[in-house]
């Protein structure tokens, strides 16, 4: 059996034997005979080189595509090395939630400069030190921004489905009611929507650029919103947030977001980053960890876990989420990343994103897979394909090429700064 | 120490991406950001030199003893890192077909087949990212269960005033009342307290065991009776599995579903706060509901089930049980030389985990807030203060199974010395931390004025 315990066999008996006790059965005299376990249905324990070995296997029968033309919520992007090497510091890696300021600066002060990086990139006033993902994220969202008489949340149909999906769930969970904003040409219905608005809505999520890649007018979408009474909540791409009108721009109350593109690998979706931003007006509602400034007993600045007052250890069944645990980890890695990158460098991943493709839907286009929506889009958007798609996916794979997503018959590309031309040229001729 | 915006530098930067090999798209100026985010402009050097003078910063499992009670601050295996990064599982999109993911699709059934085993359940979602978020799940499973029943009346969740302060946060987010169940004087659930708040009302009961105080409920099967008596379920918060694997399984005691904690029980590192895994596994009649239950986006955090995963092959039936012997051995050792000095109110019974209580101290002008940072000038991580809640003056003491013989006995001595020296002088308690990167942070001013973002 493979283990890490440091104590011996002899080192154990004689603590053991310090405790009056010779077996260490009799550790557990107060669990009833009639509630013991026997021994556990699995295989005993393997040395490192054998369990390495069995991973390696399972690793080896992923295919890991060379070339990826799939987003749909989880994009591949280039990773500086700084940010790897940043993350995997032992102390950043094994250490808890830092409850204990003084042993915990490095960390706090870490969160402190992520929420200030999210702050800029969504042009809000407050983040808090993050949720699980981009869903958790907007359903958190949309329960902060319930009040007395305003409940109802209404969520653009055009939000990623899992989003939907979470927040569907979270909202039954609390008994609130949910509506989805119907699509005309793939964005977001506001004249719908301004026909749905009334005194019980609470909230309004639209998520930008949309599931389709397409960019909405969260502007507007926001003055709808208010002018009912609702508060404005976006999801944002955070690359795409390098260059698109801010969520503080268009007027968003509260902007979240899935961070993973922000230096976290594709992982078969996790662990990835939930960011939170809100107004100053909101910042005392925000779920989770939040990191203030302060000033230690010399008056030194320092760092330290605040607002607690909002939070499960403190208020129970009165706090503003039950959250404990969050991906401090991930905002670790989101914030090595926009600080390798830096405002030109983020800006440029975003352009390059919107280069390649523009240019993969043009060469798309002319080989018969045409845009099904007419809206300006980012770095994604869905085409008609000229035959069948699972088979078209399938030739496209056995050449190491990840297709875009099947999405009833039609297919969602994207491309980001990772696909250079000549890598969208030879998808084009393979397609062809 | 300054902060990565006042070490920027305009213009300087890294060389990361090669030259667009494409022609810029324009926006149109409407949908175009006016404000560029001020992101720091740094050196890979300055970048590299911050982040270590950060970590130096902070402590880790791998700087040292962190008897962090609830939190089962065990060693994180290197082999687990290792793994977490082979290119068959981080650069796998989690929307590829099936049939070109096997391995992970593998990996994550037999992660599922080993949770429900050491918990004795039979279905499992690896789903959740946290205990909390599992928590959330499980009640989503009973809220489910009662009303694929017509059982609609059912809105009281049941949970003992030890618990953890996520139980009673979870049963509100499900648009559940909380009633609270005192503890008796043996700190247990008080059974007479149990069976008259019992009613058919109650949806469920959130349940640790052993509870925060280490101890295994000796009633539990009791209990648990009488909740399914009363048509309720009950679900176990699996924070304290580290005490029992391969010696009592939460499904054979009765529960119907419980969360387990990858990142404390199954060695995945917390990461200063996580990711983690709260994976949930039930009984087979909650499985329907286990399937139409989404709560995050995509596979969960897979790349911590990989890592537990690795734990769990490495250890194996033998080395869980060992495990969980070893950490009871541990806080029992760890116990008993603490007990020279310190009061452990509940001590008889422990398993895994222990709480001092410092109130008679208190009385004297040493208080457990004192203990834990005269602790930190010695590079111990301080145990949790403050609870559970039905201890006054509470440290929450959870050596784990991987801390060394000569690892207790120094730190006992240490938390000896720190005793007898605050004992003698209530003051240095209240002045330390002398030696650690800050002194005492000022709390309420930072609640009071909140500056959470840097300002230029």
């Amino acid at each position: 059996m493979g283990n890490y315990l440091p104590s011996t066999d002899a080192q154990q008996r004689e603590m053991l034997a310090a405790l009056g006790l010779s077996e260490k059965e009799e550790l557990f005299s107060s669990v009833p005979r009639a509630l013991r376990a026997g021994a556990l249905d699995m295989p005993n324990g393997k040395p490192e080189f054998e369990v390495l070995r069995e991973m390696e296997r399972l690793a080896a029968q992923n295919t890991v595509f060379p070339s990826v033309f799939r987003g749909a919520g989880a994009y591949r992007h280039y990773i500086p090395a700084i940010v790897k090497s940043v993350t995997s510091k032992e102390s950043f890696v094994t250490a808890y939630t830092p409850y204990q300021a003084e042993l915990s600066q490095g960390v706090l002060q870490s969160i402190f400069e992520y929420q200030t990086m999210i702050c800029e990139l969504t042009g809000l006033a407050a983040a808090n030190a993050s949720v699980y993902d981009g869903a958790t994220a907007a359903a958190e969202a949309a329960a902060l921004c319930r009040e007395r008489g305003r409940t109802k949340t209404l969520l653009s149909a055009g939000a990623h489905p899992d989003v939907i999906a979470v927040v569907q769930t979270y909202c039954y969970a609390s008994g609130h009611a949910l509506e989805l904003i119907p699509l005309r040409d793939g964005a977001t219905d506001l004249d719908a929507l301004a026909g749905m608005i009334d005194g019980t809505v609470s909230a309004v999520y639209m998520q930008q650029p949309n599931y389709f890649g397409l960019i909405e007018d969260c502007a507007r979408a926001a003055q709808v919103a208010h002018a009912g009474g609702a508060k404005f909540i976006m999801g944002v791409n955070p690359i795409a947030a390098a260059i698109l009108k801010s969520p503080g721009e268009c007027g968003a109350d509260i902007a979240v977001g899935e961070g993973q593109p922000l230096g976290m690998p594709l992982s078969f979706g996790g662990p990835y980053l939930g960011f939170m931003a809100s107004t100053t007006a909101l910042m005392r509602k925000l779920p989770g960890r939040i990191v203030g400034q302060t000033v230690d007993a010399d008056g030194r600045c320092a760092f330290t876990l605040t607002l607690q007052a909002r939070e499960q250890h403190i208020r129970r069944e009165k706090a503003a989420s039950n959250i404990c645990s969050n991906q401090a980890l991930c905002a670790m890695t989101a914030a090595v990343y926009l600080a390798a990158m830096g405002p030109q460098g983020l800006k440029e991943v975003a352009e390059q994103c919107m280069a390649k493709a523009h240019y993969l839907a043009e060469r798309l286009d002319a080989i018969g897979f045409h845009r099904v929506h007419c809206g300006a889009f980012f770095h994604e958007f869905l085409t008609t394909c000229p035959g069948n798609v699972a088979v078209i996916l399938k030739a496209l794979e056995a050449r190491g090429i990840l297709g875009g997503l099947e999405i009833e018959g039609n297919i969602l590309w994207c491309a980001t700064e990772m696909n250079s031309k000549e890598e969208i040229d030879r998808l084009v001729e393979v397609l062809g | 120490m300054k902060l990565l915006f006042e070490k920027s530098v305009q213009g300087r930067k890294l060389g990361l991406l090669p030259v667009c090999d494409l022609p810029k798209v324009e926006l149109d100026d409407c949908y175009v950001r006016n404000q560029a985010p001020r992101l720091p402009e740094l050196s890979e050097s300055d970048l590299s030199r911050h982040y270590s003078e950060l970590e130096r910063r902070t402590h880790g499992v791998n700087n040292g003893f962190y008897p962090l009670g609830s939190c089962t601050m065990k060693y994180n295996p290197a082999v687990n890192e290792q793994v977490a990064r082979l290119a068959g599982f981080a650069d796998i999109h989690p929307l590829q077909s099936a049939d070109t993911v096997p391995g992970a699709l593998e990996a994550l059934r037999l992660a599922e087949t080993m949770l429900a085993e050491v918990s004795g359940m039979d279905a499992v979602t690896l789903q959740p990212a946290a205990g909390a978020h599992g928590e959330f799940t499980g009640l989503l499973l009973i809220k489910k269960h009662h009303e694929s029943r017509g059982d609609t009346g059912r809105n009281v969740i049941l949970v003992p005033d030890s618990a953890h302060g996520t139980n009673p946060a979870t049963a509100a987010m499900c648009g559940m009342r909380v009633a609270h169940i005192p503890s008796g004087a043996d700190g247990c659930v008080d059974i007479g307290k149990l069976r008259a708040a019992v009613g058919a009302d109650t949806a469920g009961i959130m349940l640790t065991n052993p509870n925060t105080l280490g101890i295994f409920e000796k009633d539990i099967a009791e209990i648990l009776e009488i909740i399914h008596a009363a048509g309720a379920l009950a679900y176990c918060d699996g924070a304290n599995l580290n005490a029992i694997m391969g010696i009592a399984r939460p499904g054979d005691m009765g529960f119907d579903c419980i969360h387990m904690n990858l990142h404390k029980t199954f060695s995945t590192p917390h990461g200063g706060g996580g990711p983690g895994v709260g994976a949930v596994a039930c009984k087979a009649f909650l499985g329907e509901f286990l399937q139409d239950t989404r709560v995050k986006a995509f596979h969960g955090n897979f790349l911590v089930v990989i890592r537990a995963l690795a734990y769990m092959l490495t250890l194996g039936a033998d080395g869980l049980r060992a495990a969980s012997e070893t950490a009871v051995l541990n806080a029992n050792y760890f116990k008993k030389l603490l007990a020279e000095r310190y009061t452990v109110p509940h001590g008889e019974n422990c398993l895994h985990e222990f709480v001092i209580s410092m109130e008679k101290e208190a009385a004297q002008g040493v208080t457990a807030l004192d203990i834990a940072k005269l602790l930190i000038d010695r590079g111990i991580h301080p145990p949790t203060i403050y609870f559970p809640l039905i201890v006054r003056e509470a440290l929450m003491v959870e050596p784990t199974e991987t801390e060394s013989r000569e690892t207790l006995d120094e730190a006992a001595r240490v938390f000896i010395e720190i005793y007898d020296a605050a004992m003698a002088d209530p003051v240095l308690g209240k002045v330390a931390p002398q030696n650690a990167a800050i002194r005492r942070p000022d709390e309420v001013a930072a609640a009071r004025s909140p500056v959470v973002r840097y300002t230029w």
